[in-house]
């Protein structure tokens, strides 16, 4: 099946090679940073995870909603995402790619990443992130390679796949878990010590990641033959608006706890990405865009009329990308730190070769997923499925 | 077989590009290693032999136990207690990390990474160039060193 | 460890024993403030002690300067969260630091409630004016903090801080040893510890 990957057309080369040469330039300034150390981020002693901890995060979300197509079609044998389900776990591939990259370029000694490996740690939530992440790595190649290579066959998928499909559902559940226990149980951080923590990570996760997935739809229906069809995009629509409601249901939650309860420790963080604090305002303005860009996304995908509407849908789709994206990324990882545990304010914003990096990543990611949605299309066309 | 042409061709390349140090040294034997023994200092932690095949293994045996258990006497196969120490006690004979780790480190293209923080013999008076050294002392006159 | 803050502020600005500890340890002194490495170090009551301040205490808290550094806590968090064990808890209670095996993911500083932990964003050595050549440097991409000179306790000495303070303000000893010195100190003052309410069990009390 790989031999389609090296077949295709102009289009398909050129953006093979852009994002090919994107991720080179990524790649030298992380020699950069490999030579000078990880001084040339916006990390600070105060600010200690930036960026590249803020794209994990969100990217492991990213990856664990390929599971709101697979439950329902392998679960529920909801039929209308066949042909999606695929494309789910290709991004879960890619996505788990990128947010191991995004490990490998945030950690201080990257040779001695092995360490984590050499001296497992159980009492470690970083040791379960490892072992939850790539197991999801490897389950999501294992099912959805052998569902591909069924298709190419024409035949049904090998019995011996189910066990890992039936795995890789609460899998899928427990890498956002796992990473949202990384922030949730540090004493001293208030606005990360929190038990809806892991359900506010999984509702964030599935409505971001489904939309994600329909961008990819909408462009891949754009230049191929692909359509998943009408009644699975209006499906989806819906994972994500509820997951969306869920998601602001449980910030309000947040508040109300801060807030009734009057407990100054715990307003701190949300007061500074929300108003400032002491004149620090710098997270400001991106905390509003995210709850403005998430609560328009709500109203209209809440309104069957505008959710239904096929061609605004993926609009609405890059709402709900965007205002996740600097919610659970900025906002989660740079809001924990401000003020710090000595309730002083250091902030943060990421460098020029900082992004650069994380860029180049995103290239990485998506030069994986492109080669691999790719393989899938010119297999269903190659069976006539499309 | 398929386009021969393409692959026989291919693979010759190949196995001449990943073979290039072999070509670009061949015939050119680097002369043998004669690390600097000290003169004043007859014997060392160990036989030389022992030394000589075993000193990377030792280091990483007294590491571990100085760091993580605490422990910083060794007691070699001749009874005597030893300081394990890489800075204080081995550079205390082997004077010079040029002269004697270097020359053998160099030859095999080892590269151990001991003295990122170890400080050798050579480099006790520092490493501050002049401008980080302005700069520092403008910012400790200013404030106290701890100062926010 | 016991410090008593009234010989602190008796004798401010006297910083004998963050000179020492720094300078012993190699400790770089770098001048951008985001990049700072610090075992050892001064700030005011509501930052030392947030949880505990508030608007009506008396000047004397006011004007006082605390000394901070690792609490070298009963319950570490920054122990429980370290992936490779680099750093650990010792038998005696001090909490160590393998610089050797840390793979700087710096979750360990996340963790801790006291902001004790630094980290190498660069290559600290030209920060170092003059070394002291017992002791090794860091190297950057590593964190660090203070070990309570376990390199000097194994030779039966105190710590450098405790050593340097030539007014005693720094006393140090066996907690678990109930006819020891510093239990006695403990028994006849006042103490504070910081962020009690985390449950970390700090080591390091106060005298007010």
């Amino acid at each position: 099946m790989l031999e389609k990957a090296l077949v295709g057309s102009k289009k398909y080369y050129a953006l093979v090679f852009f994002l090919a040469a994107i991720f080179l330039v990524g790649f030298f300034f992380f020699l950069k940073q490999l030579k000078f150390g990880l001084g040339i981020t916006g990390m600070s002693r105060d600010v200690s995870w930036g960026f590249y901890v803020a794209q994990f995060t969100y990217l492991v979300g990213v990856a664990a909603s390929a599971v709101m197509v697979v439950l329902p079609y392998y679960l529920h044998n909801y039929k209308d995402y066949g042909k999606l389900t695929i494309f789910g776990e290709f991004l879960a591939i890619g996505a788990v790619t990128m947010c191991l990259l995004f490990i490998v370029v945030d950690i201080g000694q990257t040779h001695r990443l092995f360490n984590v490996l050499l001296h497992p740690t159980p009492h470690s939530m970083l040791f379960y992130d490892m072992i939850v992440l790539n197991g999801y790595l490897l389950l999501n190649l294992i099912c959805g390679w052998t569902a591909l290579h069924a298709v190419y066959k024409g035949t049904k998928y090998p019995s011996w796949v189910k066990p890992f499909i039936y795995l890789s559902i609460p899998w899928a559940f427990s890498i956002h878990t796992v990473t949202a226990f990384l922030y949730a149980g540090l004493p001293g951080r208030h606005f990360w010590l929190t038990a809806v923590m892991a359900p506010r990570f999984l509702a964030s996760a599935f409505c971001s990641g489904p939309a994600l997935l329909l961008i990819l739809i909408y462009i891949v229906k754009a230049f191929t033959r692909f359509d998943p069809g009408e009644k699975a995009i209006r499906a989806l629509a819906k994972t994500i608006t509820y997951a969306l409601l869920a998601n602001l249901f449980l910030f309000g939650c947040e508040l109300f706890t801060s807030f009734y309860s009057g407990i100054p420790g715990h307003q701190f963080s949300i007061k500074y990405l929300f108003a400032g604090l002491h004149g620090h305002m710098k997270l400001v303005p991106w905390m509003w865009t995210a709850y403005a860009l998430m609560l328009v996304a709500a109203v209209l995908l809440v309104i069957p009329q505008t959710r239904n509407n096929l061609g605004l849908l993926p609009l609405l789709c890059v709402l709900v990308v965007i205002g996740t994206w600097i919610d659970k990324g900025m906002g989660l990882i740079v809001g924990g730190f401000v003020p710090n545990p000595l309730e002083r304010i250091t902030e943060y914003m990421p460098t020029f070769p900082e992004v650069m990096i994380s860029v180049g990543i995103y290239a990485a990611g998506f030069l994986i997923i492109t080669v691999l949605y790719k393989i899938a299309i010119s297999v269903m066309e190659s069976r006539g499925l499309i | 077989m398929h386009d021969a042409g393409k692959v026989i061709p291919g693979i010759i390349a190949f196995v001449l590009f990943v073979t290039v140090p072999f070509w670009t040294n061949f015939g050119k034997a680097a002369p043998k290693p004669q690390p600097e023994i000290p003169k004043e200092y007859k014997k060392c932690v160990e036989s030389k032999e022992f030394m000589r095949r075993e000193h990377m293994k030792l280091l990483r045996k007294w590491r571990f136990d100085v760091v993580r258990n605490n422990m910083r006497i060794y007691i070699n196969s001749e009874g005597k207690p030893i300081n394990m120490s890489l800075q204080n006690e081995c550079l205390r004979c082997h004077s010079s990390k040029k002269k004697f780790c270097d020359v053998c480190h160099d030859y095999v293209a080892a590269h151990p990474y001991c003295w990122n923080c170890h400080i050798p013999p050579e480099e006790r008076k520092g490493w501050a160039t002049k401008e980080v050294k302005s700069l520092t002392e403008e910012a400790s006159s200013e404030q106290p060193a701890s100062h926010h | 460890m016991v410090i008593d803050t009234r010989v602190c502020q008796k004798y401010a600005p006297c910083e004998d024993c963050i000179h020492a500890c720094h300078h012993l340890h190699n400790v770089p002194q770098i001048p951008y403030k985001k990049h700072e490495v610090k075992w050892i170090w001064k700030d005011e009551f509501e930052h030392a002690f947030p949880d505990t301040a508030h608007e009506y205490a008396n000047e004397v808290l006011h004007g006082r300067e605390f000394l901070l550094l690792c609490n070298h806590c009963e319950h570490p968090p920054c122990v429980r969260v370290c992936p490779t064990q680099a750093t650990f808890k010792r038998e005696d209670g001090i909490v160590m630091m393998d610089m050797h095996r840390c793979i700087g993911c710096r979750f360990c500083m996340a963790a801790c409630p006291y902001g004790s932990r630094s980290f190498n964003w660069r290559d600290p050595r030209p920060f170092i004016k003059n070394p002291n050549p017992r002791y090794p440097t860091r190297m950057k991409g590593v964190v660090e903090k203070c070990t309570f000179c376990t390199e000097r306790l194994a030779e039966g000495k105190l710590p450098a801080c405790a050593e340097a303070c030539k007014h005693g303000a720094i006393v140090v000893g066996d907690l678990a040893d109930p006819n020891s010195e510093i239990n006695k100190i403990l028994r006849e003052h006042f103490t504070l510890r910081r962020k009690v309410h985390l449950g970390t069990g700090p080591s390091v009390f106060y005298i007010i």
